[in-house]
């Protein structure tokens, strides 16, 4: 038996080491080149041990930038895209759960239709619209602006899916005991409905944040300025044609650093998440 | 503390189904009334109609002598407590019992004090940090009861509350209820299917069936006194034994190929020749005496319950269950027969009962 099971647990801890490998090798890679200079990247000569500009190129894509290409340091570029991924996060989850609220509790006319007026727009999004969209942002002034990075993207018939199925798993007395200790529709959106809605919250935040970090195709668009470039973009526009020019060693610092935020609030958010799911268990 | 009137209440919900078909109550100050009924009946409906939380399709809803059909629930000033209690799960025992309250503006030394009190009283003083998933059902139903009982409402509407404890704190929690009320005399509307829980904890049973109330009174008058068929075999267990037969004279019945029973000949309006359906309880049966007019009961198999025993068979064509205690009669077949004032007699197209009004 003891033989047996130590066989048994050998081969998918191989396996996951395996795939670990794959996945986190080129990250390896890119963190190595991002402690080397250029020309030694440039001439292909990295090595698989990192250099020893460690401070120096961080410190310089950090708070100076490259020299042509971006025109801003790679600080202002995560700010940007951490107002970005923050709004389009905090607002989807707004937006959807006081829609879905409305929609689940409430009875209205055309509540059906407006549902599934909803429910279409999973066919529509950004890319499909884009240009009509862009019409409506440039008109409305939005280019260049964090209105105009964030709203477009945030309503979200996704998020207003998912917390619709959620809240069709509370129990109907639970609405009926609040309406007889006197709480309203506010009250009971606020004290039980939130409450309740605390893990789904974090788990949407979480895939929602994601999403937002990684748009890449509407900021290009609706973003002209230097100063408002994200992260992603930046990255982009570092990569020039002619290898030679590119300053390989900031593309990777600028990579390794795009990927903090989503590690962090994935890491952080999954604490959370964790006692929430213990917590609600029944 | 209040009074509680139904008056020709009626209930179409929007599919068409009749749920409650007229039903006039008056349920009196301080008492405890159980709605009694079998499932789909209209019980629950009927409460909630009481509550608020469903609208009255017609008839009226008072409550200390004021219609309130077309008051919110929350200002009916009444307190409900559901079958699966319907806790605040993110919420600790006080809050869940402080909750109504606060949402009233009432002071928080006021809250502080009726929690305090409730909890004494009902023995979850020690819970009240908890959240309610880390309890028992049976301390879940204590907070429920909790969160009405700090409310000090007009009237208290339970819906079955018991019917998610297992079978012993079932009849714990029901005696605790009943306790609770004496203590409290607090006007109480209690909804069960279970006829035990009915008879052990009211003043007034109210039998239901079909949307409409079969029979209203006190558990042993209509225990004794059933108004209709449906009354007679819902109420106590074993149910009635219910046998087709015929007058054959003054005070005296006849069960086709059964034997004759004596009744009391005052209590019914019946003549000679009369078709009736004859209804004896399980427990009113007793062996014959020699000389007795009798039925001829075959026996069938019996079930040993301890302090009686249950004799099934028939008599005549009809089916019939005897419960006896004490030696048990030997041979297949034997005679019964009842006190007087035990048999009913029902009409057998209407179900009704014959009795002499
Ligand atoms: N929301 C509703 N829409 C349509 N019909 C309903 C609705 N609620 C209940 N009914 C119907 O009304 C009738 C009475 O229901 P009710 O819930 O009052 O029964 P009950 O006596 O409480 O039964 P139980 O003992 O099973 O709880 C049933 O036939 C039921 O199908
Ligand atoms: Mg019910």
């Amino acid at each position: 038996m003891v033989e047996r099971r130590r066989f048994g647990d050998v081969i998918p801890h191989l396996i996951l080491l395996i795939g670990i490998a794959i996945v986190a090798f080129p990250v390896y890679l890119c963190f190595v080149g991002s402690t080397l200079d250029q020309a030694t990247i440039a001439n292909g000569q990295m090595g698989l041990t990192p250099g020893p500009l460690f401070f120096e190129t961080y410190w310089r894509t950090l708070f100076v930038g490259t020299s042509g290409t971006t025109r801003e340091p790679v600080a202002t570029m995560m700010f940007n895209s951490f107002v970005m991924a923050l709004v389009i996060a905090l607002g989807k989850i707004a937006i959807s759960i006081i829609s879905s609220y409305a929609v689940v509790y409430f009875k209205f006319p055309f509540r059906m239709a407006a549902f599934w007026m909803i429910f279409v727009t999973l066919m529509l999004p950004v890319e499909v619209r884009i240009y009509p969209t862009y019409k409506i942002a440039a008109d409305l002034n939005l280019l260049n602006s964090y209105a105009g990075l964030t709203l477009p993207l945030i309503a979200s018939a996704t998020a207003t899916l998912f917390f619709r199925q959620f809240f069709m798993t509370i129990p109907d007395e639970l609405i009926e005991a609040s309406k007889l200790d006197g709480a309203g529709p506010f009250r009971f959106f606020k004290d039980t409905v939130l409450p309740l809605s605390r893990t789904n919250i974090a788990a949407l935040f979480v895939i929602l944040f994601i999403y937002g970090w990684n748009q890449y195709l509407w900021p290009i668009l609706i973003t002209t300025h230097d100063d408002m470039q994200t992260i992603v973009i930046g990255i982009k526009k570092m990569i020039v044609t002619a290898d030679a020019l590119t300053e390989w060693n900031v593309v990777m610092a600028t990579a390794m650093l795009a990927m903090l935020p989503p590690v962090a609030v994935v890491v952080l958010m999954q604490r959370w998440f964790v006692k929430g799911l213990v917590e609600t268990e029944k | 503390m209040a009074s509680v009137t139904l008056q020709d209440v009626r209930k179409v919900y929007a599919g068409g189904v009749e749920a409650v078909k007229g039903v006039s109550l008056d349920i009196p100050n301080g008492s405890f009334t159980v709605l009694l009924g079998p499932s789909g009946c209209g019980k629950s409906t009927l409460l909630r109609m009481i509550a608020g939380l469903e609208a009255i399709t017609s008839g009226t809803v008072s409550i200390a002598g004021k219609v309130v059909n077309e008051v919110e629930p929350a200002e009916r000033d009444i307190a409900m407590v559901f079958q699966n209690y319907a806790l605040y799960p993110h919420m600790s025992v006080y809050d869940n019992m402080a909750y109504g309250l606060r949402n009233r503006g009432t002071a928080k030394e006021e809250i502080e004090k009726r929690v305090a009190e409730a909890a004494k009283l009902l023995a979850i003083g020690d819970f009240l940090k908890r959240k309610p998933r880390e309890l028992s059902g049976g301390q879940r139903q204590r907070v429920a009861m909790g969160r009405a009982i700090v409310r000090e409402p007009q009237a208290f509407l339970f819906d079955e509350p018991l019917s998610n404890l297992d079978a012993k704190l079932r009849v714990q929690m029901r005696i605790e209820i009943r306790r609770l009320h004496n203590r409290l005399k607090a006007t109480s509307i209690f909804v069960t299917h279970d006829q035990i829980e009915a008879m052990t904890m009211a003043d007034s049973i109210v039998v239901m069936n079909g949307g409409r109330v079969e029979q209203t009174g006190a558990p042993n008058h209509v225990y004794r006194f059933p108004a209709t068929r449906f009354v007679a075999t819902f109420i106590g267990s074993p149910a009635m034994n219910l046998l087709p037969g015929r007058i054959a004279g003054p005070g005296e019945a006849e069960i086709a190929g059964g034997g004759r029973i004596a009744f009391d000949p005052n209590a019914f309006d019946v003549t000679p020749g009369r078709e009736v359906e004859i209804g004896i309880r399980p427990e009113d049966l007793r062996l014959a005496g020699s000389g007795e007019g009798a039925l001829t009961f075959k026996k069938d198999f019996a079930e040993e319950l301890g302090a009686t025993r249950l004799f099934h068979g028939t008599v005549g064509e009809g089916a019939v269950v005897v419960a006896l205690s004490g030696p048990a009669p030997a041979g297949d077949s034997f005679g019964l027969s009842a006190a007087p004032d035990a048999v009913h007699l029902f009409d057998p197209a209407s179900g009704d009962s014959l009795r002499r009004a």
